[in-house]
């Protein structure tokens, strides 16, 4: 359906609620049982910037990337190893110097995570359908073993990061501060994104979805536009990625793992492909899932797998469509 | 006077099987130029070469004499070649006034905008609404696509090519489906285009191509057996042998 | 000289075990139009039932039908509850219902077999070495694996361009709706062609086992390399597949065997060493990436 009715103001008024709730939260958490919550909820944001940067591509653009995990751990592994410079004074490649400064850190790793989707999708958009999602998780994969493979940034252990970065005026060490330097840069990306989606970039996008040969036969270069969005949606990645490093005080390689990206396409088949909230939602299901089955069998995954089954095989549009169904029997 | 459409010695070759068997074909500024031929003689395959969606093996296209051989499909459109297709492709979760709209804004360049909201763009849907009422499709501009009949699908293929202003228009059969009375207001509105687009109307509808075309080519296994105008082809002895056969089809 | 020719047979018996793998995933995604991430977990079932029906018995042979068993078995269960409603269905579904598969896969296996990793022995009979050529003693088992899998591509072969099945199978792959429309019993011809792949994925990883360690997660390592030959060799390629799978295994092999060694001449021991094993690594994706800029959609075109 066309992006416009996203924004009537039936949805505005939920969505505010939900922001208040969310601005409420870290103060609600501090009863006792519940002090998880605010991790939980940073998690959720976090996760919810990357699955809304893959729905772009995935959702909007109709191209399924199964390697968008790899500029997720980009980004996190950009705070790492800056971080890493700064503390030993060595400047990166010999005249990059590190840091330690947030505002510094998150646009180096929405830069790099860019630069890294500009060369992978270049390269894989030349291919579309199947080949194009097993090349997407090769090359995700190949960059797995990249960093594995780098001793000095911690290889298979992972990179410590022995403080978050700071943001002038800001405790970053306190967990109710990072949530809400997080909640208020997820805020900020999903208007960003909401008027991307609206625009004629957005335009174009969905129409390449619908019908890549119509849109070449009225004189757009798809290619162009996929690739742009394939960067886009990989900067955003790294973006959620930066924070993940800062949030954690860890970059690791398991950030780049195949199965990561299964996980960011989970939340977004759980929250509904295709919608701007639907990520977020999804990220929200897939990680208050995760806690809970979690906390009942070490075998989680079982359920987690069957529960995905499920999802696929029988309802259409996820979590938010069944919603809506319910909604509308109600 | 340079035509707007000159296709020489164009030969397209699939693994043993000869689609385009050197095929010589012009289209003058203006004109309508009909392409006949029996189910298999190649047309689909020619207008895919000619859009840059199929790669000849040999030959050359000219486009009001530029050679665009070398150009992508998307360089040849902003050259002023559109085209209908046969089966209908248009966007399906789109409306009417949608499609076409996104047909303008692609043509307006400046698809690289990532701000401002599309839709209150009031230049874009005020020119698709006019291209709509050329092939009087205004009532529907607010349907989806889903729900238009064969011949309204017909239609906004129709304006959605024209919404890219093209100089030549490459028509694949575009009366594939259509009753009698849908036909005959396709054939009023193509000749209603007729002093906006030059055309290369690929048809086997031959009421429609009498009524429309001022020249008429004949394509049999990929070569063209004949080229005239309608009389001409009418009496031509080789096309009736290995087009007509029965005889009385061009009455 | 003896120790090049040494990597280089490795570098083949690995490229046979691919190939297996990639002949399946290959004819599955080229016949039906779907893509299987679960084809790992076919190869990760064949290597456990397999390894514990030979450990329970003591005899190889049971082991390898019981490979044959359980994969087959799985196979088609997985092709009648959940593939069989993927036909037709765009691709992210049918990755992410595989995914959960998978999960789903390893979850249960380690509830049944733990975390650890099981080990098998090479089997009495096929231990020890032979001399291939003068100064050179080659594992046996090694070698029957490279044996069984160049006769394992003699017999695809020969099915796919001998048989009738295989004729519908070449036409399958091409145009699917013409060969219902020949009255073929499509949902049969799918059934057989999945459970063919899924008998390859089980055969490769029970042969697999003495060799790689049978652990959870050792299907989805592979199937990733497999990704990498069946889009190098060219989707639906059976020909492609077995070049690439050669090609890809001897060069993987290659680079593990002499990089590091390579790399020690200007960094210190163990970093030359993790780096060269990193760099080895990427060595079949880079290889992907060459191809896919000369040759996007592979090496060969389908139904060769």
């Amino acid at each position: 359906m066309p992006p416009q009715t996203e924004h009537s103001s039936r949805r505005l008024l939920p969505a505010l609620a939900v922001l208040a709730l969310l601005t409420a939260l870290p103060s609600l958490a501090q009863a006792p049982g519940y002090t998880a919550m605010t991790t939980l909820a940073t998690r959720v944001l976090i996760y919810g910037i990357a699955a809304a940067s893959l729905n772009l591509v995935l959702g909007y653009g109709g191209m399924v990337s199964f390697g968008h995990a790899a500029f997720f751990g980009i980004g996190g592994y950009t705070v790492g190893i800056l971080y890493q410079h700064y503390t030993l004074g060595e400047p990166l490649f010999g005249f990059i110097p590190g840091t330690n400064q947030l505002l510094i850190t998150l646009p180096a790793a929405i830069v790099v995570s860019g630069l890294f989707a500009a060369a992978i999708g270049a390269l894989s958009l030349r291919t579309g359908g199947v080949q194009f999602i097993m090349i997407t998780l090769a090359f995700a994969q190949m960059l797995f073993f990249l960093f594995v493979s780098l001793k000095t940034y911690g290889g298979d252990d992972g990179l410590i990061i022995r403080r978050a970065n700071e943001l002038p005026g800001l405790n970053m060490r306190d967990k109710q501060t990072v949530y809400y330097v997080c909640l208020a840069i997820a805020v900020l990306f999903a208007l960003v994104l909401s008027r991307i989606i609206r625009s004629r970039f957005g335009n174009v996008l969905s129409g390449i979805r619908q019908s890549e040969k119509r849109m070449a036969a009225i004189g757009l270069p798809v290619n162009s536009y996929k690739l742009v969005a394939f960067i886009i949606s990989g900067m955003g990645c790294g973006l959620a990625g930066a924070l993940m490093a800062n949030f954690l005080r860890f970059a690791s390689p398991d950030m780049l793992h195949w199965t990561k990206s299964g996980e960011l396409m989970v939340m977004v088949i759980l929250g509904g492909v295709g919608t701007l909230f639907g990520p977020f939602l999804g990220a929200a299901v897939f990680i208050v899932l995760e806690s809970l089955l979690s906390s009942w069998t070490e075998n989680w995954q079982l359920g987690l797998g069957v529960i995905l089954l499920f999802v696929v095989l029988y309802t259409q549009g996820g979590v938010q469509a069944l919603l809506g169904r319910l909604r509308r029997r109600a | 006077m340079t035509p707007i459409l000159n296709v020489r010695a164009l030969v397209k070759n699939f693994a043993g099987l000869v689609a385009t068997d050197n095929v010589d074909l012009t289209v003058e500024d203006g004109e309508i130029h009909a392409l006949i031929g029996p189910n298999g003689a190649g047309k689909s395959t020619l207008i895919a070469q000619l859009m840059g969606e199929l790669r000849p093996t040999s030959g050359t296209i000219e486009l009001a004499g530029r050679s665009i051989d070398a150009l992508p499909t998307a360089g040849r459109v902003s050259l002023g070649l559109a085209r209908t297709f046969q089966i209908t492709c248009l966007l399906p979760d789109y409306t009417v006034l949608d499609n076409v709209a996104i047909a303008a804004q692609v043509r307006s360049g400046h698809s690289f905008r990532f701000w401002g909201d599309v839709r209150t763009e009031t230049a874009l849907r005020e020119e698709a609404m006019q291209l709509l009422t050329q092939v009087d499709l205004q009532s529907r501009a607010n349907a989806l696509v889903v729900n238009l009949s064969h011949g309204e699908k017909k239609q906004l293929e129709l304006a959605v090519a024209i919404a890219t202003r093209p100089r030549l228009l490459l028509l694949d059969e575009p009366m594939a489906g259509l009753g009698h009375v849908e036909s005959q207001q396709m054939v009023a509105t193509l000749r209603g285009l007729k002093n906006q687009v030059s055309m290369l109307l690929v048809e086997h509808d031959m009421e429609a191509v009498f009524a429309l075309a001022d020249r008429i080519s004949v394509l049999v296994y990929g070569r063209v057996i004949a080229s005239g105008t309608a009389d001409e082809i009418r009496n031509d002895p080789a096309v009736r042998e290995a087009y007509l056969g029965e005889g009385d089809e061009l009455c | 000289m003896t120790l090049f020719l040494e990597q280089m047979l490795n570098g083949v018996q690995f490229g046979v075990m691919l190939f297996l793998l990639a002949a399946g995933l290959t004819l599955v995604f080229g016949i039906m139009g779907v893509i299987n991430l679960a084809h790992g977990s076919l190869y990760m079932i064949g290597a456990y039932a397999g390894t514990w029906i030979a450990g329970e018995t003591g005899s190889f042979l049971l082991g390898i039908l019981g490979a044959f068993a359980a994969a087959a078995l799985a196979g088609v269960a997985i092709e009648y509850l959940v593939v069989r409603r993927l036909y037709g269905r765009d691709h992210l579904d049918q990755v992410l219902a595989t995914f959960g598969l998978i999960l789903i896969f390893n979850q249960t296996i380690t509830l049944i077999f733990g975390r650890q990793p099981l080990f098998v022995s090479v089997p009495a009979i096929l231990d020890g070495s032979i001399e291939i050529v003068p100064g050179l003693e080659y594992p046996l088992y090694r070698l029957t694996i490279i044996v069984v899998g160049l006769l394992v591509a003699a017999g695809l072969y020969l099915l796919i361009n001998k048989t009738r099945i295989g004729m519908l199978v070449r036409a399958g792959s091409t145009n699917r709706d013409m060969v219902r429309a020949l009255g073929v019993d499509i949902r049969l011809l799918y059934t057989l062609v999945f459970g063919l792949g899924a008998l390859l994925a089980g055969l490769a990883g029970f042969m697999a086992g003495p060799i790689m360690a049978v652990q959870v997660g050792m299907g989805e390592q592979i199937l990733i390399t497999t990704f990498v030959v069946v889009v190098v060799g060219g989707v639906g390629s059976i020909r492609g597949a077995f070049f690439a799978s050669l090609f890809l295994g001897v060069v993987d092999t290659g680079l593990r065997a002499y990089l590091p060694g390579l790399l020690r001449h200007v960094l210190a021991g163990s970093e030359a060493d993790a780096l060269g094993a990193g760099i080895s690594s990427m060595g079949i994706y880079l290889i992907m990436a060459i191809v896919l800029l000369i040759r996007p959609k592979g090496l060969f075109m389908p139904n060769s």
